[in-house]
């Protein structure tokens, strides 16, 4: 009876330390992994609040937002990466929501076109040096006279004076 | 009464507006002296009438008329006295009110100018003036109106300038809504006006430059006439911005100074064209060079000054800025499109006579590397402007808008704006005419060896960032190269004149403000630089919730929170919100920090206060997060430790300092602004 009554102390004990110890396990593991503000923020910084515009949603000060910063958080929790996340919003809120356009369709226009005018208008500008670089066998006279800054400037102040002074 | 007084001489100024630019154009035709000083006359009476009906509405809103829907709107009985008078380019139609005040200001000054010598620019620089301002007092007078008042019409409310039926009787609210809580920040206060002043001022060359392209008088008399108002311009809007970044840095708690919003990259589209056109118009002046391109710059800049005005007040793009909706923005459209195209026109048609007098003889002149700094800057114009319009262009075309954010623009323009940096650093040693890479190596090497042995020491003691070393190492070229040549110039005239360094230092700028003050902004400009540089590379964050005694960690920083408190003051109507932080560093006790956070009951709006700690090194910069519930046993903080920061607002104070002095009138120009006055006075009298 004694020795039952031992086994089954022993049996209970056990079976509680395990409950105990997957309970204080499963805590301790839930604890670490509710994502730091830091974590949120680092995800939240890179999108964009759908309803005020142009604020990122890691300072945007909105109920909204606060909201969706709690669903990144349980997200994260949930072992989602930024990507996930990020593809999480769009679809819910569309494109707008990422800090710059997917690089897909009409958007490349926004990457490609800027960079390709500016290489344009330096082609233009080299060309143009080009002419104006090349050795000529005359030069005008005003070429001349306008050659030094300094005369020129003493040209324009003499002008000026006399001007001056016929007012 | 007052309303109606206001809205009258309104009208009025709009009809005489009018008549002074039809006047101005049938004098021309008609060679008719009379009808052109007429029009001058009516143009002049513009300015006190629209100052009569500002005063008029200065008056309402500072006695509480809050019948009247402007007043209502952006006052309320709280309010100090002061704030109530600013609420006038608080909202939409007071600030579309204040735009052609200044306006009216500005043009009026220039008609009394002494115009013996460009007589045959005054009727078109009217002209010119009346169109813009008859534009805004348009939309004043028909769309935004600062006068419309409430009534009420069988227990509803409406809003109408005038009595919409015989039954209806005014309606004034108890209290108004109050100035939107951020607009109430001391930079808030002078940012608008400063841009306005800005965008107005560039009216003015564009108004000479128009002149000249109509006269057919292509030489660069306009550019010499208009030289210290587009200086002038350029300094209210670079103050502008300037303030607008401190604003943002103080109230909008994000950590940062510059957001890369629409509205603000709006404000920054004409300043980039106004640059290349500040340094474009020295190469027509010395080299008789560009006059098609100075023409296309100041086209541009007014028509970015008119497109950014669009986009600020139409609320196109909506964002923080975009505080005001209103069917104003098709007329803006229109009016865009109708000036820019009459302008191209013109410039097409004056092409021939515009062509340059001399041409490049070297690449590495200082006009060709002013060029490069104009397409550098015009890069950078693009990438903003393509950034700005895009998400309206895929809305258009796909349904579906988009965010174009910081990341695009500073990928973008960063290379550009390190361009830029090289260049201000070399450009001014290279010679007028012709420069060679000897010539220039020369002048510049030692100022290379000093860069490359910093960017050394600051490899072994600061950072290993790439993008950070090369951009501290182009931030000392410029420094030294600009230092080397102050010290050259003040040597020479020490040599020359006998005089001592100082003294040598002081005659040296004071006879070359213009080279001088454009060599403190390069100055000022490479200072900026090193706090965009440290706020953009090596900026630190963390949030996180503490209890009283608690600390967050944040680089050498800690950050203690002890207490916090919230109280109402009813006579401003608002309720404060206050922590107290100990801030130690490295251990080391610093002292105390209140981050705050402030509810505006008649705005229902909360307004976030950093508590902050600014060195030369870096800034601490602490914020109460408001959306996380606060308690004396728990609250949340953002911590943001923003490196070398402060240089940004250094340098911005010596730009200014840089502008004021180029563009401060010389002995020369005083005498001859008296002898103007004084003709205008005899003209007077004459007449």
């Amino acid at each position: 009876m004694m020795k039952q009554y031992i086994l089954r102390f022993t049996f209970y004990t056990l079976l509680f330390s395990i409950v105990l110890a997957t309970l204080s396990t499963q805590f301790a593991y839930a604890q670490d992994n509710i994502p730091s503000d830091d974590e949120v923020n680092e995800v939240a910084k890179g999108l964009y609040c759908p309803v005020c515009e142009n604020t990122p949603l890691d300072v945007c000060p909105t109920e909204a937002c606060k909201q969706w910063r709690d669903v990144i958080r349980t997200q994260l929790a949930e072992g989602k990466t930024k990507e996930e996340i990020e593809q999480y919003f769009v679809n819910y809120y569309g494109d707008r929501v990422l800090a710059e356009p997917p690089r897909t369709g009409l958007n490349w226009l926004v990457y490609i076109l800027p960079p390709v005018i500016i290489v344009l208008g330096a082609v233009l500008l080299f060309k143009k040096f080009q002419v104006w670089t090349k050795p000529k066998v005359t030069e005008t006279a005003s070429n001349q006279e306008r050659g030094d800054g300094s005369t020129s400037d003493k040209y324009i102040s003499q002008l000026e004076e006399e001007l001056k002074k016929r007012n | 009464m007052f309303a109606e007084f206001g809205y009258g001489v309104l009208v009025l100024s709009f009809i005489i507006t009018i008549y002074s630019g039809v006047v101005a154009v049938s004098g021309v035709r008609r060679k008719s002296v009379s009808l052109i000083e007429s029009a001058r006359r009516a143009q002049l009476l513009t300015f006190p009438l629209i100052s009569i009906s500002s005063l008029t509405l200065i008056y309402l809103l500072v006695n509480n008329h809050f019948e009247v829907s402007f007043v209502y709107e952006v006052t309320s009985l709280s309010m100090p006295t002061y704030l109530k008078i600013t609420a006038w380019w608080g909202g939409q139609a007071g600030s579309m009110l204040f735009w052609s005040w200044l306006l009216a200001a500005f043009t009026s000054l220039v008609t009394l100018r002494n115009w013996d010598r460009d007589i045959e620019f005054l009727p078109w620089v009217i002209l010119v003036s009346a169109i813009t301002l008859a534009f805004f007092l348009f939309m004043i007078v028909f769309y935004e109106n600062p006068f419309s008042r409430y009534w009420l019409v069988a227990g509803n409310v409406v809003e109408s300038m005038f009595k919409p039926i015989s039954q209806a009787t005014i309606f004034t609210p108890d209290n108004g809504r109050g100035l939107n809580p951020l607009l109430r920040h001391p930079g808030m206060i002078i940012h608008p006006p400063m841009l306005y002043l800005g965008f107005v001022s560039y009216v003015i060359p564009y108004a000479f430059a128009i002149a000249a392209l109509i006269t057919g008088r292509t030489d660069d008399r306009w550019i010499r006439i208009t030289r210290r108002w587009s200086l002038w311009a350029w300094l209210f809007l670079s103050f502008g911005l300037v303030l607008g970044g401190r604003w943002a840095y103080d109230v909008l708690g994000w950590g940062g100074y510059w957001g890369w919003d629409p509205v603000e990259i709006a404000a920054f589209m004409p300043w980039l064209t106004g640059t290349a056109f500040l340094h474009s118009v020295m190469i027509q002046e010395k080299r008789g060079m560009l006059k098609q391109w100075n023409m296309v710059l100041i086209i541009l800049t007014y028509a970015l000054v008119i497109f950014g005005t669009f986009l600020t007040r139409s609320g196109v793009l909506s964002s923080v800025h975009s505080f005001a909706n209103s069917p104003i923005g098709p007329y803006f459209m229109g009016f865009v499109s109708f000036t820019l195209i009459a302008s191209v026109y013109l410039l097409i048609r004056r092409w021939n006579d515009l062509r340059s007098e001399t041409e490049m003889k070297s690449v590495l002149s200082r006009e060709a590397l002013f060029l490069l700094n104009n397409l550098l800057f015009i890069g950078i114009l693009i990438v903003c402007f393509w950034g700005v319009i895009y998400p309206l262009v895929s809305e258009l075309v796909t349904g579906s808008k988009v965010t174009v954010g910081p990341p695009y623009y500073e990928r973008a323009t960063g290379p550009l704006f390190a361009g830029l940096l090289f260049l201000m650093a070399i450009a001014p040693l290279s010679a007028w005419g012709h420069s060679t890479l000897q010539t220039l190596g020369k002048a510049i090497w030692k100022s290379i060896l000093a860069s490359f042995i910093l960017t050394i020491i600051l490899f072994f003691t600061y950072t290993q960032n790439p993008y950070a070393l090369l951009g501290f190492f182009l931030v000392a070229l410029v420094l030294f190269a600009t230092s080397h040549e102050f010290w050259r110039g003040t040597r020479s005239r020490q040599k020359a004149k006998n005089e001592n360094f100082f003294t040598a230092l002081s005659n040296l700028m004071m006879r070359n403000r213009r080279r001088y003050g454009g060599y403190i902004i390069h100055i000022s400009m490479a200072l900026m630089a090193i706090g965009i540089l440290g706020i953009e590379l090596f900026q630190k964050e963390t949030q996180g919730t503490v209890a009283a005694g608690e600390a967050l960690i944040i680089g050498d920083y800690s950050v203690e929170y002890r207490e916090l408190a919230s109280w109402d003051v009813p006579s401003d109507d608002v309720n404060y919100t206050r922590a107290v932080v100990d801030v130690y560093k490295n251990g080391i006790y610093l002292g105390q920090l209140y981050p705050r956070i402030d509810y505006f009951y008649d705005a229902e709006q909360t307004m976030t206060i950093p508590g902050q700690r600014s060195t030369i090194r870096d800034d601490l910069y602490i914020l109460l997060v408001d959306w996380q519930p606060v308690s004396s046993v728990g609250a949340t903080f953002k911590i943001y430790v923003n490196p070398l920061v402060n240089w940004l607002w250094i340098g911005s104070l010596l730009f200014l300092f840089g502008i004021i002095f180029a563009a401060w009138p010389d002995k020369e120009t005083q005498q001859e602004n008296f002898k103007s006055t004084h003709s205008v006075s005899q003209t007077s009298a004459a007449d």
